[in-house]
């Protein structure tokens, strides 16, 4: 169950990853980050994001437009 | 914690289209917890701008889509009548907001949220008459000498 959740739907590149930074930065350690994507993009982006700051990407689906992510901030 | 990694961008361009790069950089950048810092030169300056209004120009612009129209259809002679460029920055903007793209004072406004050194070429803006005034606040003012001094031990050092 996640503790937040980000609509980044209609929004593109870098929009999503940075909305996404600015409520991880407004979160508890642990706590898990959900966020919709309607940029393709995001994919590739959110594990690179993921990669590189240490949060953990838990969970990347797509269903038809819609990317789903959820992140447990480190 | 590692050390922070840093990144050193020199911005030289003012048109639309060219102040996207060192910003969407930048900012992704400082969301990746990099320490940044754009050296804003010659044309660059114009982003830095209160009341920026930056444009586009199709004029010797082959590759700018001009949809519906195909690419480089109109010729160059008819790109730079007075309302093509204008035309073309409204058509530009349109499209940038359509797909869900950042607008520039967006991107600017989020890079200066997150902490992204502003600097901004003293040579320049006596070189154009600027005035520091005219210009957002946060900058520093400074030359080459100081781009070397944050660029060294910089991770990624971009020319834009």
């Amino acid at each position: 169950m996640a503790d937040k959740t980000l609509d980044a739907k209609g929004l593109n590149c870098p929009l999503p990853i940075l909305r996404a930074k600015k409520a991880l930065n407004a979160m508890d350690p642990g706590q898990i980050l959900a966020i919709e994507a309607t940029d393709p993009g995001s994919a590739k982006d959110f594990e690179s994001f993921c990669k590189q700051t240490g949060n953990e990407l838990v969970k990347a689906s797509e269903n038809g437009n819609v990317f789903y992510y959820e992140i447990r901030k480190v | 914690m590692a050390t922070q990694k840093r990144m050193a961008i020199i911005a030289t361009k003012g048109t639309l289209d060219m102040a996207y790069p060192p910003l969407i950089l930048a900012t992704t950048a400082a969301a990746l917890d990099y320490d940044v810092t754009i050296f804003w030169t010659f044309y660059g300056l114009q982003v830095l701008k209160k009341n920026r209004s930056l444009k586009v120009s199709p004029v010797g612009n082959p590759a700018m889509p001009m949809d519906p129209l195909p690419e480089a259809f109109i010729p160059n002679i008819l790109m730079s009548l007075p309302f093509v460029e204008a035309a073309a920055t409204a058509m530009m903007k349109a499209k940038i907001k359509s797909k869900g793209v950042a607008s520039i004072d967006e991107l600017f406004d989020m890079a200066m949220e997150s902490d992204v050194k502003m600097i901004a070429c003293q040579m320049t803006v006596d070189l154009f008459n600027f005035k520091h005034e005219d210009l957002v606040d946060g900058l520093e003012f400074a030359g080459a000498a100081r781009f070397f001094e944050v660029a060294q031990g910089a991770d990624i050092t971009l020319f834009i």
